[in-house]
Formats: C-alpha cells, sequence, structure tokens
C-alpha cells in the first residue's frame, strides 16, 4: 500500500540546498556569533546561562528551526535527518542552546517521545521544543553511578500519587530547571531491573530539595536533590509501573547518542572544548615562544588528528546506527572515544602550557591545569568509560558478561550501600526560589 | 568498510574478496616470500579484469569508477589486500595512473594506461632518496636541462616493486632557474637506469633502488607542465590513503580471529574473553578499529572531492583541506593499527611469535604501511601546519 500521506509530505519538502541557504541567512540574522575561549570561565553566572539558553532555543523555535526531527504535532518540524545534520554543519560557530540541546531535547525528549502518552506527550514536548521548559535526568544515586538499576530511590503508592523517598545526584541544572526524568524503586520483591519506575518529576514541587554541588573546577552546575514523601501524581508514569528500566534502557541509548554528537534531535552540536581546544593551543604555543618546537608540532598535530577523527567517528556510528549496521550500543565507541582523547588532549595541553598553566597572574587564566583538575570528568559523566569498555566487549564483540551477584535475586535481598538518611545543612530549596 | 557502499561496490567488495581468498590464500603469500617478484603476472592480469587497476582511469582508456569516489573504489581493493596480505603492485601501479590520467600527454596515457588497465603493465613511482623523506622538498634528484629534454642524475630508494617495473614515474628538481619540480615517465630500458634490490620487512611487496646515471629523457617524457608539486602532493595523498585502507583491512582481520581465539581458548577453567582485563583491551581495539575505517572514508572522499570537478584554483585548495584529511588519518591509524596487532600478539601468547602462526604476516604488512609516505610523526608536522603553525 502506498503512503499517501508520506508522499506528499515529501513532494511539499522544502529541497535540502534551499533549506541551507535560508538557514545560513536565517543563523547570520538572528543567532549570535560564537566567540572562541569566551564560554570558558569556570565561575560564570549559571542563571544567567540557564536564562540565555530558553532564549536562545526561543529564538530558535520562532525561526522554524527548534525540534527539526520532532514530529510536527508536538511542535517539531517533522524533517528527516539531513536536515538535522544540515542545521549541525551550518549552526557550527553559532551560540546555540546547548542546555537545552542536552539533555533536554537529545535524552529526556527522544524518551518522552517514546514511551510518553498523548497527553503527556502534547503537555510536554512543545513546551521544551519552545524553550519554556527544562529538563534533566534524575538517574544516578549517592549510593553509585554505575549500577544504575541498583537505584535505592523509593516511590511508594498512595492513592492517585506515589510518595518519592531518597536522593539523586550529578543532574546539571537542576536548580535552574522544571522537569527531570527520575528512575525510583516501585517494587523490593523482584530483581532489581524489573522493580524500578521512570517518572515525570516537577522539581519546584513541596517534598524535593535542590542543592548544588561545587565542583573542583569551582563550577556548580550539578546538584544533588533530597526527596521528602514528595507526591507525584500516578500520571506522571512514563511507561509502565515496574517497566522503567526498558525506559532506562532508551534513555541510556539517547544519552550515548548524545553525549557522542550522534543525536539527532539538538539544537546543534555547539563549538565543545574538544573542537576549539587545537586553536587554543596553537594562540598558546604561539604565546608561550614555542612555535617551532618540534616537539610542540607533534603534540599540536596529535591533538587536530584526535578532533578530526573524533568527528569521523560520530559520522560513521551515526550512519552505522541509521542504516542498522551496528546495534545500539555502538553509541558506546563515540563515548569511550571522547573520554580517552579528552584525556590526551588535557595531558598535550598541559605539556604546552608548562609552568604557566599551575601558576599564573591575576589577569591571565590558569584554564589548562584547571582542565587538567578536571580532567577525568568527560572519563565518568554519561556512564563511565570502564562501563562503555563492558558494553563495546560484551554487547558488540559478544564477549561473555561479568558476573553480577543481584542478578535474579530479589532486590530486597542484595547487599547495597546504604541511603544518606538525613539533608544536607546547607541547602537550597526549590520553595519560594522561583 | 564504509557503511555507505552502493550495491556494486559490495558486489565488487565480495568478488574481490573471493577472488583473493581462493586464488591468492596466505599458503600461497608464504609461497611467495622465496619468489624474487613476490607475485605472478598472470595472476595480476586476472586481478585487473576484476577492476584493480581501472579506477583512477579515464574511461576513454579503460577505466572506470563504481560509485564516482574513484580513491574510495580502490580503497576497498587495498583493504582486502589488507585483510589477506596480499601480493601485487597494487599502489605504485595505481598511483601512476593516477597521476597519468591528471596530467599526462595524450600520447602518454595512449601508451600506458591501457596496458595498466590490462594489467600488462606494471608502472611504479620513484620519490624518495636514500636517506631522505617523504615531503616534496626532500626531492633532490637532478633535472639537467639538454637541448629539448633532461639529463637525470641521482638515486631513488624504496621505489615498490621497482624489479618487476614497466614503466617509472621519476620526480626530480630542475637544477636551474626556480628549482621547481618535474616529472617524467620513463620505460624500464631507458639508458643509464639501472634497478638494485632493496630488502623489506613484508614478505611479497617489494622494493628496490633505482639509480640514474646520466639518463637522458626527452622533452616529450615530461608528465604535466609547470611545476608539479600539487601533482606530487595528490600522488602522496593517494599512497598515504591507500596504506591506511590496507591497514584498516589488516586491523579487521587480525581482531576478527584474535577475538575468535579468546572465545574459543580456556584457562583455569574460563574462556580468554570472559576475563574482565582482555574485555576491556579488545573493546579499545574495536573503538580503535571502528575509528581507523571512519578516517579512511574520510581521507579517500576528500581525495576524491579535491580530484574532481571545480576550476583549477578551488580544486587545489580542496587538495589543502585532503591533505588535512589524510594527514589525519595517516596519525590515527599509523599510530593505532601497529598497536592493535601487538596487542592481538600479547593475547595470543607465545604462539603468535612463531613463523608458523599467520599474525606475523600482518604485523610486517601495517608496520610497512606506518612508515610508508610518511611516518605518524612526518603527519603531525603537516597538521601543526595546517593548523596555523
Amino acid at each position: 500500500m502506498v503512503d499517501i500521506t508520506a508522499a506528499t509530505a515529501t513532494a511539499g519538502r522544502e529541497d535540502l540546498d534551499a533549506y541551507r541557504d535560508r538557514l545560513r541567512a536565517w543563523l547570520a540574522d538572528n543567532m549570535p556569533k560564537l566567540d572562541p575561549g569566551v564560554d570558558w570561565d569556570p565561575l560564570h553566572d549559571d542563571d544567567d546561562r540557564a536564562s540565555r539558553a530558553r532564549e536562545l532555543q526561543r529564538r530558535l523555535f520562532d525561526g522554524g528551526f527548534a525540534g527539526i526531527c520532532y514530529p510536527r504535532e508536538y511542535g517539531g518540524q517533522g524533517l528527516p535527518i539531513e536536515y538535522q545534520r544540515v542545521f549541525d554543519q551550518e549552526s557550527m560557530g553559532y551560540e546555540l542552546p546547548a542546555l537545552f540541546s542536552v539533555p533536554t531535547l537529545s535524552i529526556c525528549g527522544p524518551t518522552v517521545l517514546e514511551f510518553g502518552t498523548e497527553a503527556q506527550k502534547q503537555r510536554y514536548i512543545p513546551a521544551f521544543i519552545r524553550g519554556d521548559e527544562l529538563w534533566v535526568q534524575f538517574m544516578s544515586e549517592p549510593s553509585g553511578g554505575s549500577d544504575m538499576a541498583g537505584a535505592l530511590t523509593r516511590a511508594t503508592r498512595d492513592g492517585d500519587v506515589f510518595l518519592l523517598n531518597g536522593s539523586k545526584i550529578w543532574s546539571t541544572y537542576a536548580y535552574r530547571s522544571d522537569f527531570a526524568l527520575c528512575l525510583a524503586r516501585t517494587n523490593w520483591d523482584v530483581p532489581k531491573h524489573r522493580g524500578l519506575t521512570m517518572f515525570i518529576v516537577p522539581i519546584n514541587h513541596p517534598g524535593i530539595t535542590v542543592k548544588q554541588i561545587m565542583m573542583v573546577d569551582g563550577t556548580e552546575e550539578f546538584c544533588q536533590e533530597f526527596f521528602d514523601d514528595a507526591a507525584i501524581p500516578a500520571e506522571n508514569v512514563l511507561g509502565q509501573v515496574d517497566d522503567g528500566w526498558t525506559v532506562a534502557t532508551r534513555l541510556l541509548f539517547h544519552e550515548r547518542a548524545a553525549v557522542g554528537g550522534a543525536s539527532p534531535y539538538t539544537s546543534g552540536r555547539s563549538a565543545g572544548r574538544a573542537e576549539t581546544i587545537g586553536d587554543d593551543l596553537v594562540g598558546l604555543a604561539k604565546a608561550r615562544g614555542k612555535a617551532d618546537d618540534p616537539l610542540v608540532r607533534r603534540l599540536i598535530g596529535q591533538v587536530e588528528a584526535l578532533s578530526i577523527v573524533q568527528g569521523q567517528l560520530a559520522q560513521r556510528v551515526r550512519t552505522g546506527l541509521e542504516t542498522g549496521h551496528f546495534p545500539g550500543p555502538a553509541g558506546s565507541l563515540v563515548r569511550l572515544y571522547a573520554g580517552t582523547a579528552t584525556v590526551e588532549r588535557t595531558n598535550i595541553a598541559l605539556e604546552i602550557a608548562g609552568d604557566e598553566a599551575v601558576v599564573w597572574d591575576g589577569d591571565a587564566d590558569g584554564r589548562f591545569g584547571i582542565a587538567y583538575i578536571k580532567r577525568q570528568s568527560t572519563s565518568l559523566g554519561g556512564g563511565s568509560t570502564e562501563m562503555a569498555r563492558n558494553i563495546i566487549s560484551e554487547r558488540i564483540l559478544g564477549m561473555p558478561r561479568e558476573y553480577a551477584a543481584d542478578r535474579d535475586v530479589a532486590f530486597r535481598e542484595v547487599r547495597r550501600n546504604t541511603m544518606p538518611s538525613s539533608r544536607p545543612t546547607t541547602e537550597r530549596s526549590n520553595e519560594g526560589s522561583g | 568498510m564504509d557503511l555507505t557502499l552502493s550495491p556494486d561496490q559490495s558486489f565488487f567488495q565480495e568478488t574481490t574478496r573471493r577472488f583473493l581468498e581462493g586464488e591468492a590464500p596466505l599458503t600461497r603469500v608464504r609461497e611467495l616470500a622465496d619468489d624474487p617478484a613476490g607475485f605472478d603476472r598472470g595472476w595480476w592480469r586476472r586481478g585487473a579484469e576484476l577492476g584493480w587497476t581501472a579506477f583512477l582511469v579515464p574511461e576513454e582508456h579503460g577505466g572506470g569508477t563504481l560509485s564516482g569516489g574513484r580513491l574510495a573504489d580502490l580503497a576497498i581493493v587495498a583493504e582486502e589486500f589488507g585483510r589477506m596480505v596480499s601480493p601485487g603492485p597494487l599502489h605504485p601501479t595505481n598511483i601512476v595512473a593516477g597521476a597519468l590520467a591528471a596530467s599526462a600527454t595524450p600520447e602518454q596515457r595512449a601508451e600506458v594506461l591501457p596496458g595498466i588497465v590490462s594489467g600488462d603493465l606494471v608502472a611504479t613511482w620513484c620519490f624518495t632518496e636514500p636517506g631522505g623523506g617523504w615531503r616534496p622538498s626532500d626531492v633532490e634528484l637532478a633535472a639537467q636541462r639538454r637541448g629539448d629534454g633532461f639529463v637525470l642524475t641521482g638515486t631513488k630508494a624504496m621505489v615498490e616493486a621497482a624489479g618487476e617495473a614497466d614503466w617509472f614515474l621519476v620526480t626530480a628538481r630542475v637544477n636551474d632557474g626556480d628549482g621547481g619540480l618535474v616529472q617524467f615517465l620513463l620505460p624500464r630500458d631507458a639508458r643509464g637506469l639501472t634497478v638494485t634490490p632493496m630488502r623489506s620487512l613484508d614478505l611479497v611487496r617489494r622494493f628496490g633502488r633505482v639509480r640514474f646515471d646520466d639518463v637522458a629523457v626527452p622533452g616529450t617524457a615530461r608528465v604535466g607542465d609547470g611545476d608539479a608539486t600539487a601533482d606530487v602532493e595528490r600522488q602522496l595523498q593517494i599512497g598515504a590513503t591507500l596504506e591506511c585502507a590496507q591497514m584498516a583491512g589488516a586491523a579487521d582481520r587480525v581482531l576478527e580471529f584474535t577475538a575468535a581465539y579468546a572465545l574459543d581458548r580456556y584457562s583455569f577453567g574460563r574462556q580468554l574473553a570472559s576475563y574482565q582485563a582482555l574485555k576491556h583491551r579488545f573493546a579499545d581495539m574495536k573503538l580503535w578499529l571502528e575509528a581507523t575505517h571512519a578516517t579512511v572514508s574520510g581521507a579517500a572522499q576528500a581525495v576524491d572531492g579535491a580530484v574532481g570537478g571545480g576550476n583549477g584554483t578551488r580544486a587545489a585548495g580542496r587538495l589543502g583541506g585532503a591533505g588535512r584529511l589524510v594527514s589525519a588519518a595517516k596519525v590515527y591509524v599509523g599510530d593505532r593499527v601497529p598497536e592493535l596487532v601487538q596487542d592481538c600478539v600479547q593475547i595470543h601468547g607465545g604462539i603468535a611469535l612463531t613463523w608458523e602462526h599467520d599474525i606475523h604476516l600482518y604485523l610486517r604488512r601495517v608496520t610497512l604501511g606506518r612508515a610508508l609516505y610518511g611516518t605518524p610523526d612526518d603527519h603531525r608536522e603537516r597538521l601543526a601546519v595546517a593548523a596555523g603553525l
């Protein structure tokens, strides 16, 4: 049977080249150009960044370039992935709402799109595509990051609501965000993967306390959340009760794609440090009088090669996933590359910067030294590189799985860490903070 | 393997793989280790019939392309050669074919290209010199103007298939005036040209030293007019990309049989592949392999893009961009693939250090590929220049 709707839509669709021309002109007129390096500031104002992201996402929406691959009925553009790729290419060098791209548009959004009821999709998707509502993930817990299915946060059914108790950690900008996807335990009498439920949690909500965490570079983007009998309406369950792991698995798939630059759902791939550190290093080498040092030249050549290949690998994995050549877990390849290449790049920057990376004048910046102090963040965030190596070896190469003591055991019987019982003394409550 | 192969390319890949597995299995490669030529001419002609030497040659001389991406097509062959550590003058013959297609006179093309396509003629490129490097600026072989022609004096080294070549493309430097680069196409029987065999790590890829003792060449032997640096640059890009494609194919095959070995083999009552210390190394190797394929595709497509279409200056600009991607590939592949093969030696254990085990054939091939057309460090320097240093 011929799909008339699809055929008509294709016939009426703007040609890719015309789209590119129109987009290019629109970006030049409407979006701010990025000044490389300016975005890097360990003490930047986080509140401003969140407001800025909302504003930029709204601009994209008004211009008709937000949610390119999201269906039209939920406020997206309903275009095929080639249009997103054109956007990715053309928007390089512009300031983009990176906070919306990850995790709202690329991780939480596609998960809601896949598992949401019609009412949930109508309620939530248009709002984040418009830039009105920012989302985060409540996945990791203080008791451990890699073993996500071992979540201890509990959701107990109480009439029309679930009462949420426990704590989540490593959510980015939760204190400036509106909603979270939260994985909580609803059944303790079954093995760990079968007793979890995914919830759509309003962050600004009674019983939820958000605390910012100061990281080694002075940033306070990461948060920890504390739940004290927070009442979440039952209609906020995403997917089925006790089937949250199915939802989480897809969420992790979208996360791997996003972290590796392979997601089709972003508002562009912001010029992250991976793309700009090469330029920074050329400037650094010149400033330090090392432009003719053969060792330094080789190191910069290495950084260039690493960055070029990183983009090519992301492209290959995207293609592989789209064509079915690669299984879903292939996203772990880009994730592992990002982790290991960042370590190498950061070390090279430290070497070229020399002693100025560790002691500097007030008007200079010590960013290469500080980058080294937080070097491992790219090997930990979004699932550790050790987990990525397990996934690649087990689920791509088909090697035997690691022994797990909690397999096929009721979660109640599993040895586990304890959940912190009390809230911290310094806290920032959403109640009253707006 | 490129994930976007067309049906024609996939069919061609399969045909080439079956031919190599049937007609040049590793037992045959081992036999050829003692053969002075390193390959059989009749076998080479049959390979040429499949298209191995046709992709960089225009249609009017019997060439053709499967996809429009000529080097991408040829990289398929190189990758299959890597998988089977195959013999034959694949790289030098194709580099010369590409060079002649780009810049030779109609007479030169008509004389040589049909023979290359049919496999009757073997050609090679004389570029690097004893003690020299792989940069165009390293070329010192002197071309002295005499009448309408030139006299060549000097020595070239590491000339692949020099012992079998019927035609030599020679890169030289004019030793008067601006000292620019020139290229000539010379037949094997040119007076004053002598070939001495060299030895190499590879069991079947042969190399030689070529001496030019006052070799008189007519003006009609010149390939291209004006400075040949851009032509040389493109030849180097093709050579480096083909070496990377061979290394990709070799890595593919080695990781394949090493993973199978780790799954088959037991120690302490467990499969080798069940140890996390080894699984994590396999994960790293899988990453290196996929990134290798990605960057080889990127390099081949960039060179194809720079060669095809556009006016001269635009193509020259894109040649620079292609050079950057080729260098990135040579850095990454040249670093990671030999390490991958060494890691696989380690995982196999002592058996992998015996002559009987096949893995050293691959280690030899990729160690050669790492160095030819510039080491990773040579290409890091090129990338530093491209980055503005």
